[in-house]
């Protein structure tokens, strides 16, 4: 079980948080401006990469703030979790 | 029976005080400190049960957690625990154990004719049997559950109570053997918060078995002061009788403790307790567990690890047997021979299968007059329940087979050693990596993904020396990892080093034919599976550990393959031509170690505490009118109401002939309700919602559907205007949560430039909703500042106001279709004015009515449910509801709209279906078809999502989602149901007042 470093509570445990899927996917700003192609690659496509990964966190019974996280999905170390449209620390680009 | 193999004296029992207990209804004694096993073989019990396949006689093998053949059901009637292993229990005054695995007993055993058959149960027998045909499993099944009859689960609720730690640590200690106790030593001294957990009842581990000194003097007086340091540290916690079960990401541990070890426990306290504990450092001194040696018949009783007949007569002065032979590859089963010669046991002589052993430890036995017959194997056991003698010959060249004359050796204990494997399972839990050390043939922790580190015995450090040595460094160094780094200089104790020599390593030892033409060589005894069955999974092609693990079922027991696994990995890779086993792979250790009974995972959250229940203000007023409750989530709803004698469906058809005919009451306080405010609030409601809410007058209310970025329908509700910048959107019960979340995400992620602000207000208001032709009336008794007229008041608006002198919000909306008033007071007034409303109502016929009548009563109108006739893969389109999608505006979801799939001609739409018999109510989920004939496949064209009898109507009414519904009007369609075939004609989905007239009126 993770010991999550909520950017606004300190480190709490997992179950507190949902996870929220791949950060960094934007809404596009003009959706009929895009294909079909495109468009289900907004809704549907993920990466899943083994290693590095940015994704989104909920501290659901707690602050209720989304936030994002880098982590590795091989080890789950926790590289840095970093404030809605923030970059990520050092390390986690 | 009297306890013919407990030595005069010796061993850590007390003699003082004996115990009283029971085997298979047997009365026998033990004494304080003994296990269950040590008692029995006290008493001279050597069969303890039949193994799962074969239905093979088996005996103790083990002295601890690896324990594979002695597993007993414990106790009877509500505490009776199944699958326990003898080993690990504490025989306590009273105690009542039985044999599994066998029936009637395990003398005399109906099913051990499994074994005349062993032919036919090769290596995936179970799967090459029932894979197909498919059918078949039904006759097979009631066989294996007869046969395989691995114990019995209780059958009433379990009157223990059980709880649960949540805890931080410093250092988590697991293990108390000499590397686990000088480790806490070392972090406890520096002041750290230690924790130090040990599965036994005694701290010490091996040494309590062992005849090992310290200092010069007996371990035992270590132990003893270092236990008692400990006990005088305030930040140490010594926690015996726990096994740390698991270890997970982020040095998170979970550990499972008996707070009792006797049963009953007379409820003074509680039986187990589960610690969930997070560690900065975690030190695994969890030691080593021995493996067997595997031979031809390896699983006859009296055939024992080497290291465990060692424990039964240091720690329990008992001797496993009058007559033994050692059978070993190493040095370390001459201690067994040696300690086995001084309790005068008779004939003792080791077979080693190294050619002239010369280390300390042969030196010594040789010198105790111990014959070693080196260079040798057992080719042969004889006696079934029993092991009479053993067959020796000489290894050839290779060790590929045997040479020479067979000697025969009678004894009725064979105590045989092939090494020992360090415990690394928690280290493999938590994505520890291992490697394969070759000369000694056993696994080594290698990298670790945790904060942690295995020390000791754990870490293939054999020597007592190195232990302590190792263990006071890792207990200074995870202390001072964690901050502490207070120096001690204390002089550390020290241990004789005894000179080992190399093993020799032969994975399967040969016999007189080839292996599985002789006897069977074990390698898993509780799942019974053997070399041969490995060997032939792989000329099966089974080339991964993990496969062949999974066909043979090698290691998938209760036991994990705790001995069998490594010896087992070895064959396969020797039967595929790989050199070093570890490269066919390690198998995952999973949690946990070893099992955890479901009370400790349930802890106090069982009973009415298992999930929470939520109650609306009227509840009580439900109850005592004698509702019948629907759960909805954790909510707990009035389904019906029935009156003396009634049927559901009687008291279903008058509370919806109420709700169109006089007045009806629902409690509805259970919408969710989430109050917005902001002033970007309606510019958000736009981007939710598929309609536009910018130009909604304040005390107007309006529908709304929102749907997912994929076009799905994902909620619905009424949400009203209560000010320029103030809107209260109402939500399914269901998706209270749901949708609250789903507002904040898109806020917070995407949206953070608008100014709103949710927050639920679910539970402030009761919403109490009156339905039918006389709610204007009843409700006009109850409030003067109102104007309740249809022209002042009309449908889809909002007045603030009072209502029996409470402060209320009417809503003129309806899920019924019929003129409703929808009355939210502050939830503490609820009841008041529930109870005042049915004071006042019975005049105009006030009836309560619960979900089932709304249930049927918005079917007649052909109301959606979310859920009901949504499922995730229903576009707004598919319900016919067009009219609420913006073309002005984008939404979420509305690009996907274009998406080829969703403007695929054929989808499921929303319809109406009126059976052929009015009185037939078809099954909600019921497959509809478009043909009726008899020979299939017949293409399926949609199912059944809404059906009830409709007493307004008097007949039964359906709802239901058929491809290309709409044009299907009309057409009779059939429901094939067993033993008959309903048809029902296509109809629009509204039922009752298409026009609206009630609605509006
Ligand atoms: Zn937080």
């Amino acid at each position: 079980m993770l010991l999550i470093p909520c950017p606004y509570c300190g480190e709490r445990e997992e179950t507190e948080f949902h996870h929220g899927g791949e950060a960094h996917i934007e809404r596009p700003q003009d959706p009929d401006a895009l294909s079909d192609a495109e468009w289900a690659n907004y809704i549907f496509m993920r990466t899943n990469p083994k290693g590095l990964f940015h994704e989104r966190w909920v501290h659901a019974a707690g602050c209720r703030r989304w936030f994002n996280m880098a982590r590795n999905t091989a080890t789950n170390a926790i590289i840095g979790t970093y404030k809605i449209g923030e970059k990520p620390p050092k390390g986690a680009r | 029976m009297s306890q013919i193999n407990r030595l005069a004296h010796g061993g850590r029992i007390d003699r003082s005080k004996p115990l009283h207990f029971t085997f298979n209804g047997q009365a026998m004694r033990g004494y304080a400190g003994d296990t269950l096993a040590s008692a029995l073989i006290a008493n001279g019990v050597r069969l303890v049960g039949r193994s799962f396949k074969y239905h093979r006689p088996r005996g103790i093998m083990a002295a601890g957690a690896e324990e594979a053949n002695a597993l007993v059901q414990l106790e009877s009637g509500r505490r009776t625990l199944a699958n326990q292993q003898a080993t690990r229990i504490e025989l306590y005054e009273g105690l009542s154990a039985t044999s599994i695995n066998c029936w009637p007993g395990p003398n005399f055993d109906l099913m051990a004719v499994n074994s005349w058959f062993h032919r036919l149960m090769p290596a995936g027998f179970y799967y090459k049997t029932f894979m197909w045909p498919a059918a078949a499993w039904k006759y097979y099944e009631h066989f294996i559950r007869r046969a395989a009859g691995l114990g019995v689960s209780p059958k009433l609720p379990d009157p223990d109570q059980y709880d649960q730690m949540n805890v931080h640590c410093d250092v988590l200690v697991v293990g108390g053997g000499a590397a686990g106790l000088a480790a806490a030593l070392a972090a406890g001294r520096t002041g750290a918060r230690v924790i130090l957990a040990d599965e036994q009842a005694e701290l010490g581990g091996q040494l309590l078995g062992e005849q090992a000194e310290i200092n010069g003097k007996p371990a035992s007086h270590w132990l003893a002061a270092g236990e008692s340091e400990l006990a005088g540290l305030a930040d140490v916690t010594v926690l015996k009788r726990t096994t740390v079960f698991g270890y997970y990401d982020h040095n998170f541990a979970g550990m499972l403790e008996t707070r009792t070890a006797k049963l009953p426990n007379g409820g003074a306290t509680t039986r187990q307790r589960l610690w969930h504990v997070r560690a900065k450092r975690v030190v695994i001194a969890a030691g080593a567990l021995e493996r067997p040696l595997i031979f031809s018949d390896n699983d006859r009783p009296g055939v024992m690890l080497a290291g465990a007949v060692r424990t039964y007569l240091n720690r329990y002065g008992v001797r496993a047997g009058s007559n033994a032979v050692v059978f070993t590859n190493n040095d370390d089963a001459y201690r067994t021979a040696i300690a086995l010669k001084d309790a005068g046991v008779k004939g003792v002589c080791v077979i080693d299968t190294r050619l002239a052993p010369h280390g300390e430890l042969p030196t010594q036995a040789l010198q105790a007059g111990i014959a070693v017959i080196d260079n040798s194997t057992i080719t042969g056991v004889t006696g079934k329940r029993r092991v009479q003698s053993v067959e020796v010959m000489t290894l050839n060249a290779d060790a590929s087979g045997v040479i020479g004359p067979a000697r025969t050796f009678p004894c009725d204990l064979v105590a045989t050693s092939g090494g020992w494997n360090p415990v690394i399972h928690l280290h493999s839990h938590a994505g520890g990596k291992a490697t394969f050390d070759e000369a000694r043939g056993l696994f080594i922790a290698a990298d670790t993904l945790q904060a942690s580190a295995c020390i000791g015995a754990a870490n293939g450090e054999f020597q007592l020396n190195d232990c302590l040595k190792d263990g006071f460094r890792a207990g200074r160094d995870a202390a001072a990892k964690a901050g502490f780094k207070k120096a001690s200089r204390r002089k550390l104790p020290t241990a004789a080093v005894v000179d080992e020599a190399p093993a020799r390593i032969i994975w399967a030892l040969p016999t007189t034919k080839p292996i599985g033409q002789r006897g069977k060589h074990f390698l898993d005894l509780q799942h019974d599976v053997t070399v041969a069955d490995v060997q032939l999974a792989a000329r099966e092609g089974y080339r991964s550990v993990e496969h062949t693990k999974r066909y043979t079922t090698l290691g998938m027991a209760t036991d994990q393959g705790k001995t069998g696994n490594i010896p087992g990995m070895a064959v396969l890779a020797q039967a595929l031509g790989v050199a070093n086993p570890g490269d066919v792979g390690t198998t995952t250790f999973r949690p946990p170690y070893t099992p955890v009974t479901l009370g400790a995972f349930a802890g106090r959250n069982v009973g009415p505490l298992a999930d929470p229940v939520r109650m609306t203000p009227m509840h009580h007023w439900h109850e005592l009118a004698g509702c019948k409750w629907e759960d909805v989530g954790q909510w707990k709803r009035p389904w019906y109401y029935p009156k003396d004698g009634e049927s559901m469906a009687d008291a279903v058809n008058r509370e919806c002939l109420a709700a169109r005919n006089a007045v009806a009451l629902l409690d509805a306080s259970t919408l969710g309700k989430i109050d917005i405010q902001g002033p970007d609030a309606a510019e958000f409601l736009n981007r939710i919602y598929t309609n536009a809410w910018s130009g909604l007058a304040i005390g107007r209310c309006r529908y709304g559907l929102m749907l997912k970025e994929d076009g799905m329908v994902f909620d619905d509700g009424v949400t009203t205007r209560l000010g320029e910048n103030h809107f209260l959107m109402t939500t399914t019960t269901g998706n209270a949560a749901a949708v609250l979340g789903w507002l904040e995400e898109w806020l917070q992620t995407e949206w953070p430039e608008l100014k709103v602000y949710c927050n639920s207000v679910t539970e402030a208001w009761a919403t109490l909703t009156l339905c039918g032709p006389n709610a204007r009336h009843l409700l006009a008794e109850f409030t003067d500042d109102m104007d309740l007229s249809a022209d002042a008041f009309p449908f889809m608006s909002m007045q603030e106001g009072t209502v029996g002198d409470i402060p209320a919000r009417v809503f003129r909306i309806s899920f019924t279709g019929e003129s409703s008033f929808e009355v939210n007071v502050p939830a503490s007034y609820g009841l008041a004015l529930w109870t005042q409303l049915f004071n006042a109502g019975e005049k105009y016929g006030l009836t309560p009515y619960g979900t089932e009548a709304m249930h049927v009563l918005r079917a007649e109108k052909g109301y959606i449910i979310v859920g009901q006739e949504t499922d995730g893969t229903v576009i707004p389109q598919d319900l016919g509801m067009q009219w609420i999608l913006s073309k002005k505006k984008d939404f979420l979801g509305r690009r996907s709209f274009a998406r080829p799939d969703s403007a695929r001609g054929d989808r499921k739409q929303l319809v109406g279906l009126l059976t052929g018999d009015p009185d037939m109510v078809l099954e909600e989920g019921a497959q509809i078809v478009a043909e009726n004939r008899n020979n299939p496949p017949i293409p399926m064209i949609g199912h059944v999502t809404s059906s009830y009898y409709s007493a307004n109507l008097g007949r039964s009414i359906a709802l239901a989602l058929v491809s290309s519904g709409r044009d299907r009007v009309g057409d009779t369609v059939y429901i094939p149901m067993p033993g008959k075939v309903i048809s029902a004609e296509v109809t629009t989905p509204v039922f009752i007042d298409p026009q609206g007239e009630r609605l509006h009126g």
